[in-house]
């Protein structure tokens, strides 16, 4: 009778956890690396179902244009960035845009003033023209990361106006209370936007600001066995593992996608597969576009958008991406469905911006420009997290 | 057979209180004369509650270690502005942070790690005046000061972790805060600065004498309740007249693994077991920074780490290629 009472007992118990972890065996593994060396990608069938749902890339239902013909810049007034496309091409690419970006009920209008379709007087206007550069700029000058799979805008937009992960700075959740209580930029579940911090961990929430926006060293591992001059703190450490544990949240997988667990920071030996070295290219794209097309976008958009939703953050930010934008929580978004394939207007390099000879609109290109040097300027001044600044070793100092 | 696999004691000792022998010199604290009996107690123990003796040093001890959890656990509060139902739900993601680097072994004011120093420095002093106690009770007891040794070996650690590694180091950002899941995080983040901790060799041994001491723990206890019904817990007496139960146990072991421990010695074992647990843990992180920097590449260089086969391309860091870095 007793063993029957502890058998129901731990089977209760188990119970009780994994539904409180959400999770439920079995899980499938996958063997990645040499044998022994735990390098293994573990994933829940049950759970990829439910986010292979999520992650298919949008039907193409517009036929391809052709790009003969004449240019659309020639046809119709204000044309600056799809200098370089048929008129059939690039009616395309505005159909794609309402059915990818723009609300269903507004559509073409979302962008455009009624009756006038030159009028870039709209702010979803000025952010779109940007928004067509990073993609071509993605699409040609970032195949380090992408390859020949690509991006549309649907591989972040996902049918929303404003995609559904973009991160802003994130004041942490508390205001100021004077000389106690500081969080230090970690420690709690719960961020000052209200989202559950990575991996509901109580590391660092925002990893962003640091490694995304500003180029901080992401490296924190000596590279000598005996100590030289990396003066890196274990405070530094865990900013570096708030963004790694985001990278791994954010495509899916484990640490062992791209590292052997027992060198974290090695190149060399087997110790890293070629997936870190794709990683790390998304990296620099992703400081390179959030310094290059979103930070200098901050003045055109409004605090509060048209459909009530708020554009800038609660420091007065813009929407900025990290891995999650376009990964999704997927290793390759759509699982490496090759959604640029049919997009060829999308996979040109960027045109020089032209500008209206009548000087209706003169400049975009470059009030964008002269932003983005005053945005970026804003952004830096603003105090970056104390942990990240490099520990002064004393120890160290002294020995050299 | 199933009298002994019982989760409790199963004998309730029913005696007079037992006040204890008397403490020579008294001195100005006096020990407690009250005692009372609790019986659920007495199914994992002795179901006599005391009399209790605090003394100078145990309430010395208890009212700096009530200040320190204070400075804690207000820390922690205020961080959730002062919310008790955020204090609750978030507890164990809340801590106390230590300086940030760039203050090194200066005093940061209150907020930036000022309370972080005061709760250390009380946390500190109560469980030195605590160790101090257990030495002098010890004394006052007649007794060896075997325990009070043993826990001199984990204090060791802890002001290694607290006090001499960040010294050495030149900061006091280097030690942990106080926190349920951010101590943990410093542990994972402090191998992953320095270069996987599984490669430093007293780390290694740290993790020997610890699962030993299980291990340890649970054939002795094993034994000693499988040879009760032959008086087998009376050890004392069988160190040194080795009756059936020593003779039975002993037996058991040399058919097990051709070797036993004695009564006496079993507990020999144990102890240093324990004890090198933190001490030998206490200086690998002595060493990690100081000494040695990336234990990866330390075990690289000593032939420690193998090297496997590729099981997929060789790479080249990427910031190392010109105009790679955007």
């Amino acid at each position: 009778m007793k063993t029957r009472y502890g058998m129901w007992l731990t089977g209760l118990a188990s119970a009780v956890l994994l539904v409180a972890c959400g999770e439920r065996p079995p899980v499938d593994t996958v063997q990645v690396g040499y044998r022994g060396t735990g390098m293994e990608q573990v994933y829940n069938p049950r759970l990829l179902q439910e986010v292979a749902a999520r992650n298919q890339a949008p039907e193409v239902v517009l036929p391809m244009a052709d790009p003969e013909g004449p240019l659309a810049k020639d046809i119709y007034q204000n044309v600056q960035v799809l200098t370089d496309l048929s008129i059939g091409e690039f009616t395309r690419v505005m159909t794609a845009m309402t059915q990818w970006v723009a609300p269903a009920d507004q559509q073409c209008l979302y962008c455009h003033v009624e009756n006038n379709l030159a009028d870039d007087s709209k702010y979803q206007y000025k952010v779109a023209r940007r928004m067509l550069v990073m993609t071509r700029d993605i699409n040609t000058e970032w195949q380090s990361h992408v390859k020949e799979t690509g991006v549309t805008c649907h591989t972040c937009h996902r049918g929303n106006a404003v995609p559904a992960n973009v991160w802003y700075m994130d004041p942490g959740p508390r205001k100021e209370r004077g000389s106690i209580g500081t969080n230090a930029g970690q420690n709690t579940p719960v961020t000052g936007l209200g989202m559950t911090t990575i991996a509901h961990s109580s590391l660092p929430f925002d990893p962003y600001t640091p490694y995304l926006l500003d180029a901080q060293n992401i490296r924190v591992e000596t590279t000598t066995a005996l100590p030289g001059d990396n003066r890196a703190s274990i405070k530094q450490a865990e900013w570096t593992y708030g963004l790694m544990t985001h990278m791994s949240n954010a495509l899916g997988v484990n640490c062992t996608y791209c590292h052997n667990t027992r060198a974290w920071g090695d190149w060399t030996d087997g110790n890293s597969r070629p997936q870190r070295v794709v990683a790390w290219h998304g990296i620099q794209m992703a400081r390179s576009l959030n310094n290059d097309y979103l930070v200098p976008l901050t003045d055109v958009f409004p605090a509060v958008g048209s459909d009530g939703q708020a554009r800038l953050g609660p420091m007065g930010d813009v929407g900025k991406v990290n891995c999650q934008t376009c990964h999704q929580g997927v290793y390759k978004p759509y699982f490496g469905a090759p959604a640029a394939k049919d997009y060829p207007e999308l996979r040109k390099k960027p045109a020089p911006v032209a500008t209206e000879s009548d000087g209706e609109s003169a400049g975009e290109g470059d009030s964008a420009g002269s932003a983005m040097a005053e945005s970026v300027t804003a952004q830096r001044s603003a105090p970056l997290p104390n942990a990240v600044t490099p520990v002064v070793n004393a120890a160290l100092v002294a020995r050299r | 057979m199933a009298d002994y696999q019982n989760l409790f004691t199963r004998v309730q000792v029913e005696a007079p209180h037992y006040p204890g022998i008397p403490h020579e010199p008294q001195g100005l604290w006096k020990r407690g004369t009250k005692a009372s009996a609790s019986y659920w107690l007495g199914k994992i123990g002795d179901a006599q509650i005391g009399p209790f003796y605090l003394g100078a040093t145990g309430l010395a001890s208890i009212v700096f270690g009530l200040l320190a959890f204070e400075i804690i656990g207000l820390n922690m509060w205020a961080s959730v502005g002062w919310d008790p139902v955020q204090f609750v739900r978030q507890l164990f993601w809340l801590a106390l942070e230590p300086p940030a680097p760039q203050y090194g072994l200066s005093l940061p004011p209150l907020k930036d790690g000022g309370w972080y120093l005061m709760a250390g420095f009380f946390l500190t002093a109560s469980i030195l005046l605590w160790w101090v106690r257990t030495y002098r009770l010890a004394r006052k007891h007649k007794m060896g000061t075997h325990v009070a040794w043993a826990f001199a070996s984990a204090i060791w650690l802890f002001l290694v972790l607290g006090l001499f590694r960040p010294l050495l180091m030149g900061s006091w950002s280097e030690s942990v805060p106080f926190g349920i899941f951010p101590h943990l995080d410093w542990t994972a983040a402090f191998s992953l600065r320095y270069g996987n901790l599984l490669y430093n060799p007293f780390h290694a041994l740290s993790i020997v004498f610890l699962y030993g001491s299980v291990l340890l723990f649970a054939m002795h206890a094993g034994t000693i309740m499988a040879v009760s019904k032959y008086g087998g817990e009376r050890e004392i007496e069988q160190t040194i007249d080795r009756g059936t139960a020593a003779e039975r146990a002993a037996l058991f072991w040399r058919w097990t693994m051709g070797f036993n421990a004695t009564m006496e010695s079993v507990h020999r074992w144990a102890w240093w077991f324990a004890v090198l647990c933190t001490l030998t843990g206490g200086i690998g992180i002595l060493l990690t920074g100081t000494v040695v920097d990336n234990w990866y590449l330390w075990a690289v260089k000593h032939g420690v780490a193998p090297a496997y086969p590729y099981s997929f391309d060789p790479v080249v860091d990427p910031a190392t290629l010109t105009g790679a870095g955007q």
